[in-house]
Order: C-alpha cells, then structure tokens, then sequence
C-alpha cells in the first residue's frame, strides 16, 4: 500500500516536534528537591539479596555497581554543592565486593575513597578500615590489601603501630615484595616520617595499576619534595639572617647577595614565597601542590 | 541418525532464516562500543569489565535463543500442521525431536563460537594497547585461554536450558513453555538455598521436602565459573568433569522425558 505523502510530512513534522521540544525542556531549571532530600538513591541495598538476584551474573552486577561507585565519587568530589555527601560510597563498595569478592580495585580505590578527607573523600577511614578487611577475609593470602591496611593507619589515622603491624602481617604473606619488611620497621621506628613516606609513594607511583594513583602519588611525591625544598631554603635564608643580621625582603635581595642564582621554584614550577617578617618560606597561593601536610609527619 | 542429521540441518538453516544470527553483530558491536565507552567510566577496570561483560553476553544471547527457539521448535510445525506430513514419512518422532534439539544446539554452538572468537579479537586488541606497567598488575593476561573453561560450561547450560525448552515446548503452548523454562533457570540458581533451607526451618518434613527440590531441579548454578575464569582463580579439571557430566546426563534425562510425551501425544 502507498502511504500517502502527507503522513510523511506529519512523521517528519512530529519528529522535529519532539526534538524541539526536548531541546525546550533541556532549557528549563531541573525541578527542585526540599531540602535535606538526597539523591543518591541506592535501591537494593542487601549483598545477599543482590548476590541472590544476580543470578549467574555476579561479576556484571559487581561492574554496574563499581562504575556507580566511580560516578558517586567522582561526581560528588566535583561537586560545588556546600553540603555534598558521599553516603551510598560504602553501601556500593559493600554490594560490589559482596558480588565479586575478587574485585581488589574496589578494595584498593575503595578503601582510598572512603580515607580520604573531606571533602575530597568521605573522611571515613574507619569504613576504609572495613572494606579492606572484608577483602582480607575473602583471599587471606592478598599482601597488598594488608599493605593498603598499613597505608589507612599510616597516613589517615597516623597510627605507626597499627601501621606497622600490617605492613609486617603483608610481608609474611606470599609473593610479598622485599620493601615490605624493612618499611614496617621504618614505620615503627621513626613513624611517619618523609623517608618513609617518600618510600610508599614511590612504591604505589611504580606499581599503580591505575593512572589517578599514579597521578596522586607523583603529586604526593612533588609534596614531599617542596617540604624538602622549603627546608633547603630556609636554611640558606637563616645564613643570610647570620650575614646581614636581617632577614631578606625578598628573592631579588637573596640573589644580589650571592645566596641563590634565581628565584626558587617549587616542584611544580610556582615560585615559593618569602615571608619576611619570618624569614619563613611556603609555598605560593597559587601553588598547585597546595595544601602541603604537616612538615613533621606528612603523611 | 541420517534422518536426525537432515532435520538438524534444517532447523539451523531455519534460524539462518529467521535472522537468529544477526545477534552475533549486535554482540560484536556491544562489545567494541564498550571497550571504547568503558575506559572513560572506570578506574583502570576495563579489560575485567569487558571479560565480564563478554561472558555474561555469551550467556545471556545464548539463553534467549535457546528459550525462545527452543519452545517453537515443535510447536511451529503442529501451527503450521506440518507435523502431519513429516510423520507420515519414514521418520520416528524421537528422531524428529532429536533432530531439532541437535538442530539448535548447532546453531548455538556457532553462535557461541563466533561470539567466543569476537570476544578474544577485542580482549587481544586491548590487551596490545595496554602498555607493560599495567599488564603486569593484571591476575592473568588479557586473552587468558582459561576462559575457555567458563565458555564450555556455558555451553553445557544453554544445551540444559535448550532441552528443557523442548521438553515444555512438546506438551506446552509456546508462552507457557517460556515461563516454565525461564522458571525453571531462575529456580535452578537457588538450589543452595533449596539445600540449606532445613537450617533456617523448624519442620523436618519441609526440610527434607526442600533437600529433595534440591536434587531434582537443575543446578544451574554449577554451570557458573565466570567469576572464577576472569580472575584466574583455579577450576580444577575434576569439577569440569563432574559438572560436564552431571549437565550430559540431565540433557539425556529431559530429552528421554521429551521424547516419551511427544512419542505419546496425538496430533488429531
């Protein structure tokens, strides 16, 4: 049967319609929610009863839910809103887990997303904690969980002997690498200190699986390095106050004076700043290494 | 067996006809897209993802063919009252039905095939874009031949699920015999809780009646090592046999079963 020409023209007239009516909405202010309502629905929140309902998928359930959790976090992290929270980050690390006990990335990230301040993180290491150990139940014999249980206490919780604890109970476990070890005595020892920190950072910077973490460890590690510089510095600005019996006013004064050759940058190329009043040097404003930790325990 | 042989070819032309094999582009497209899509969603998770993903689409477009041919099989040709004419040639109605189990399980055994080879293509090609450092922190190489494994066993499900669409399909409208086939899929992965039920219950009689569930229905659950295969954890060669047999004799049994009613059934 022919179809007749006006019930193309009515087809094509109804498909822009729609089109053009969609591009109208898109315009229009998204419908508000009463305050305090979140959006982070998370419909089943049971691992038994999704491990039930996933039937033989398991593993493609455990996907769908890693990627939520990555969208939750990453979504929230970029978020500007003021009360931004990340209350299903747990609840789907849980299920995921609960439906692939060998997803070690939702252990590892997992446990960085949850330990991680505020609001950057959720500011949860004690979930960090959790999720880690629950990973350490399924394959007892994963050194790098028991490591990564190491790193919560460590630079989270500043715990050093928890730290080390586990940093030690990784290097008895099989195919543990030989830093393990001498690292759990570092940590007991001299707790956290940079040159055991610079040791965990370069150790995840070389074996990350993931560009982000590598990413954050060479940002960790450019940290360490500006803690290193500034103290550097500012040793040569305490010769300068022992020469002229003043601190120096600026870079410019320094380097008339012979005690450097040009203005200092920090490693991420910013030029530090000279406080002197104080003779102090920190890093610039705009600095993107900022905030820089703690010059004592950094991490 | 040359009778059984001649209808097999015709149900796996039949499907040629009916398009069944076009799921094998929308498979191949799927999992191409992902490879791509996947990496801008995930933290470094892609190549699991789409081992996931790929074995779970076998199992899934495998499943749909095997429910919704399976049940046609016979019911098409009584429709249509073709069924008078095969029968009145020298043909037994246990080699008809045999035919058309054998008929699609070949079309899902290509099928299969062709899915397992796209799927190896993709896992190859990411595998050669990965640089080194990352490789290494994988549990297995891309392309880990292990996977195989998960595929055989998946195969063996779908030849389970195939025979008992059949079975329904000899007795059954088409629509019923969906439901009781998908049912039957569905019940068969709760068979440990079936097995565990006497702990949770106080009456003896519903535990043991629950235990009995447990051995009859289909443990569909054994065919899925998915998991498993992806993250290289073993699968000894014993459960593979004991399963393979279990699933071979489970298709014998349903089969038998097919074949006794639709040996029985008038067609006036």
């Amino acid at each position: 049967m022919k179809v007749h020409p006006t019930a193309w023209a009515a087809l094509v007239a109804l498909f822009a319609a729609v089109v053009g009516l969609q591009l109208l909405q898109a315009r229009e202010q998204p419908l508000g929610l009463p305050a305090g309502v979140s959006t982070n629905l998370l419909y089943v929140r049971s691992p038994e009863f999704a491990r039930r309902a996933a039937l033989s998928f398991h593993a493609l359930l455990a996907d769908i839910y890693w990627i939520r959790t990555v969208q939750h976090y990453g979504g929230t992290k970029l978020s500007t809103a003021a009360n931004k929270q990340y209350d299903v980050l747990y609840p789907l690390l849980d299920l995921t887990t609960s439906l692939d006990p060998y997803f070690d990335v939702a252990y590892k990230f997992g446990a960085v997303f949850l330990a991680e301040e505020y609001p950057s993180g959720a500011g949860r290491p004690d979930q960090a904690i959790a999720i880690l150990r629950k990973g350490l139940q399924a394959q007892p014999d994963k050194w790098q969980l028991a490591q990564e249980l190491g790193f919560v206490y460590y630079w989270w919780l500043a715990d050093y002997d928890d730290a080390a604890m586990w940093f030690n109970r990784a290097a008895d476990m099989t195919k543990a690498p030989d830093w393990l070890r001498p690292l759990a005595a570092v940590t007991l020892a001299e707790g956290g200190n940079r040159s055991s920190s610079r040791v965990l950072w370069t150790e995840i910077a070389r074996s990350a699986d993931a560009d982000w973490l590598r990413d954050q460890a060479t940002f960790r590690l450019k940290q360490l390095d500006a803690l290193d510089g500034i103290d550097f510095i500012e040793r040569i600005v305490q010769q300068y106050r022992a020469r002229t019996g003043m601190f120096p006013t600026s870079w410019a004064e320094m380097i008339r004076a012979g005690f450097l050759r040009s203005v200092p940058p920090d490693p991420s190329g910013t030029p530090f700043r000279l406080d002197p009043s104080t003779g102090t040097v920190s890093l610039d404003p705009s600095s993107s290494l900022n905030p820089l930790p703690n010059r004592e325990h950094p991490f | 067996m040359r009778v059984i042989g001649h209808v097999a070819v015709n149900v796996f032309k039949e499907s040629v006809r009916d398009k069944i094999l076009y799921n094998l582009v929308v498979f191949a497209v799927l999992l191409m897209a992902a490879s791509f899509l996947i990496g801008e969603l995930t933290a470094g998770q892609d190549v699991k993802i789409i081992k996931d993903l790929g074995l779970a689409s076998i199992s899934i477009f495998g499943l749909l063919i095997a429910i919704f041919i399976g049940i046609g099989l016979v019911w098409k040709e009584v429709e249509k009252r073709s069924i008078y004419t095969l029968l009145a040639k020298p043909i037994r109605r246990q080699e008809f039905l045999l035919g058309k189990y054998c008929g699609l399980v070949l079309t899902l055994v290509i099928n299969v095939a062709v899915m397992t080879v796209a799927f190896y293509l993709v896992l190859a090609y990411m595998q050669a874009e990965t640089p080194a450092n990352i490789r290494e922190a994988w549990p297995a190489p891309a392309t880990d031949p292990a996977m195989l494994k998960a595929v055989g066993l998946i195969v063996l499900e779908l030849l389970l699920v195939t025979a008992i669409a059949l079975f329904f399909s000899t007795f059954s409208s088409p629509f019923l015999s969906a439901m009781m086939t998908m049912a039957v899929w569905v019940i068969g992965h709760f068979n440990q809780d079936l097995r565990d039920y006497g702990a949770t219950i106080s009456s003896p009689v519903a535990a043991a009646l629950a235990k009995g569930i447990y051995y009859v229905v289909p443990n569909f659950a054994l065919f899925d090592v998915k998991l498993q295969a992806v993250h290289a954890q073993p699968i000894p060669l014993r459960y593979l046999l004991l399963t393979s047999l279990y699933g071979a004799t489970y298709v014998a049994f349903v089969l038998l079963a097919a074949a006794i009613i639709f040996s029985r059934r008038d067609f006036k």
